[in-house]
């Protein structure tokens, strides 16, 4: 049976990091000029759904752990963060850390039932308990049902930046989105996640290794929850709103689209990805349904012939590792 | 009219008709979700799609052909059945080799192009689908109305789920389907042809898909979402249940549409989430799933 991504021919060797270095200045480089060139919103959406994504990846691409109901971190974390932004007057790096640290706390729960089993069982029940979260919060009072959390504050980041000025809060995403960036990074090149592509590849002989596999799997679960939970709460911040879609189904299956179209697996293949499917959403959105169907077929058309990715097939032809 | 447990018999007797109804639209299909399973090894994500494809090809039948609902119960299942064999041929047969999450990706993608196109034809409103003249009307039972269309279809549904019960456990072409679920490449060598019979089941699983498509038409509304909300329940219902067996499919789905008839009555604002609750708690109590083999 094939892995669930196929990696880079020489994804394993050290001296190839040079162009990982490369590509994150460049990365930085585009990050700090677009704002003067492109419309700051669409910007500062791309970059919550690029950091959402990537948690993403830490689960399917390190872990081989497929969830369709990662939007629950998403959402939920994004509706703690508006409430408190909101409804508590929190300043917005406390509304923040409190939408992530909620995310968290979901990720335990929702983590533990969800690794007791494998494969299509583990995405059929990340998928369900992210659907009982949307019918909590279509019911639940401090969501506000169909309305959701309108006009939240932005306010002043540690009172002294006012994050209601479009350049300001920009910068303050990419620098927020940057840090998770790398602290994904430094995971899946630490000795943990060394332990995690060996679970992804084998697990039998990883627990025959002595190594606890439900234990990092619970905790690779929990810290890409935690870091979707960051990227809603950001979410929520930019748009002044939490609102049903953050907790629907498609928001899950977004995700796994930009994921899966900017490369499984790799390092920037979800920002790729993330920063494609959000421009399609923008620009096509005056077709109407026709997104749906686009979005589809992408899906049937990356599984067909593309299971790398964008940004995996690149690296393959360059034969680096990006 | 009579009470029990407080409750008036009316409330109590029509949520628990309404249970069975739902219950038999996750039975039919988590049993087509198992039958799937059970020989392709993925699953089949398009199949909210499909049983949406199934109401949506009765109300196309009726409107445009004049074709009316008994013809379509048999002939929608058959046009949407083979659309599943197209797919299989098209597109599932190249995974066989694959991790069984790409065809879980694969499917969903046609799930999602499915449902685009029928919403960008006919929006997202519902539109309503007269009961068959001779099923109109119902009965007093005493203890509560029992409309006749919704009693035809927890009759059909027990038919159809346990003659495929029967077909599968029973007959012997049943018994080179659970053959080739063990060991296809033994029983390719026996002389069978596995790849169609691969073929054929997913035509079918699909089929059971579109014919409860078909039941649902004059209940609820037929609608391009009517089958993303339901299939996420019956995802539940398939991790309750564990996919190892037929029989577990059909009980565990009948079963949980009572339960969450039953919370309707008592405790309604739990009603949405009684079937998610159940199934963490099946998970941390026995995770192979009721009647499931431990993975």
């Amino acid at each position: 049976m094939e892995r669930v991504i196929e990696p880079p021919v020489l994804a394993r060797h050290r001296e190839t990091n040079w162009s990982l270095t490369a590509a994150f200045v460049v990365m930085v480089a585009v990050f700090a000029i677009a704002p003067f060139v492109l419309y700051p919103v669409f910007l500062m959406k791309a970059l919550c759904f690029s950091l959402f994504a990537c948690a993403f990846n830490l689960l399917i691409g390190y872990v081989g752990l497929i969830s369709f109901g990662h939007a629950m971190f998403f959402g939920w974390a994004s509706y703690v963060t508006a409430y408190a932004a909101k409804s508590w007057g929190w300043p917005p790096e406390l509304a923040i850390i409190g939408g992530t640290a909620a995310a968290a706390v979901l990720g335990i729960v929702a983590g533990s039932l969800a690794i007791r089993r494998q494969g299509i069982y583990f995405a059929m029940i990340t998928l369900a308990l992210a659907q009982m979260l949307y019918f909590f919060a279509l019911q639940a009072k401090f969501t506000g049902g169909e309305d959701g959390i309108q006009g939240v504050p932005r306010g002043h980041l540690f009172r002294i930046f006012d994050l209601s000025n479009e350049m300001t809060m920009y910068f303050f995403i990419l620098v927020v989105f940057l840090a998770g960036f790398l602290l994904i990074y430094r995971i899946i090149n630490s000795p943990f996640g060394e332990v995690l592509k060996a679970i992804r590849e084998n697990e039998q002989r990883a627990i025959s290794l002595g190594y606890k596999t439900e234990r990092y799997k619970l905790v690779a679960f929990v810290l890409s929850a935690t870091l979707a939970g960051l990227a809603g709460s950001l979410n929520s911040l930019v748009f002044q709103l939490a609102s049903l879609t953050d907790v629907h189904w498609s928001m899950s299956g977004d995700v796994v689209l930009m994921t899966l179209l900017g490369g499984l697996g790799t390092v920037f293949g979800p920002v790729a990805g993330a920063f494609l499917v959000i421009a399609m959403q923008n620009y096509l959105a005056p077709f109407g349904q026709w997104v749906l169907v686009i979005q589809g077929v992408i899906f049937v058309v990356c599984v067909l012939l593309f299971r790398r990715g964008i940004v995996g097939e690149l690296a393959q032809v360059l034969r680096v590792q990006l | 009219m009579f009470e029990i447990f407080g409750i008036p018999s009316q409330a109590l007797f029509g949520q628990l008709l309404l249970g069975l109804i739902n219950g038999s639209f996750y039975a039919l299909l988590s049993l087509g979700l198992a039958v799937i399973f059970g020989m392709l090894d993925i699953i089949n994500f398009t199949h909210g799609a499909q049983y949406m494809m199934g109401a949506f090809a009765a109300y196309l039948l009726l409107h445009h052909i004049g074709i009316g609902y008994w013809e379509a119960l048999v002939i929608a299942p058959i046009v949407i059945g083979l659309t599943g064999v197209l797919i299989e041929r098209l597109f599932l047969k190249h995974l066989r080799k694959l991790d069984p999450l790409y065809g879980l990706l694969l499917t969903f993608g046609l799930g999602l192009v499915i449902e685009g196109l029928f919403r960008n034809y006919y929006g997202s409103s519902g539109l309503p689908y007269q009961v068959p003249e001779a099923l109109q009307g119902g009965r007093n039972l005493g203890f509560m109305f029992l409309p006749n269309y919704r009693a035809w279809v927890i009759v059909l549904s027990l038919v159809v789920c346990f003659s495929t019960w029967f077909a599968i456990e029973r007959t012997r072409l049943g018994s080179y389907l659970r053959a080739a679920t063990e060991n296809p490449v033994l029983v390719r060598a026996f002389g069978i042809n596995v790849p169609r019979m691969v073929t054929l089941t997913y035509g079918f699983g699909v089929g059971l898909a579109a014919l409860a498509g078909v039941m649902a038409a004059p209940i609820y509304n037929v609608s391009p979402q009517m089958g993303s909300d339901l299939i996420i329940v019956v995802f539940a219902v398939v991790v309750i249940g564990g996919m190892g067996s037929i029989m577990g499919a059909i009980l565990t789905g009948f079963a949980l549409g009572i339960v969450e008839g039953l919370t309707k009555v008592f405790y309604p604002e739990a009603s949405n989430t009684v079937i998610f609750v159940i199934m963490a708690i099946v998970l941390l109590i026995r995770p192979a799933g009721l009647f499931g083999r431990s993975a």
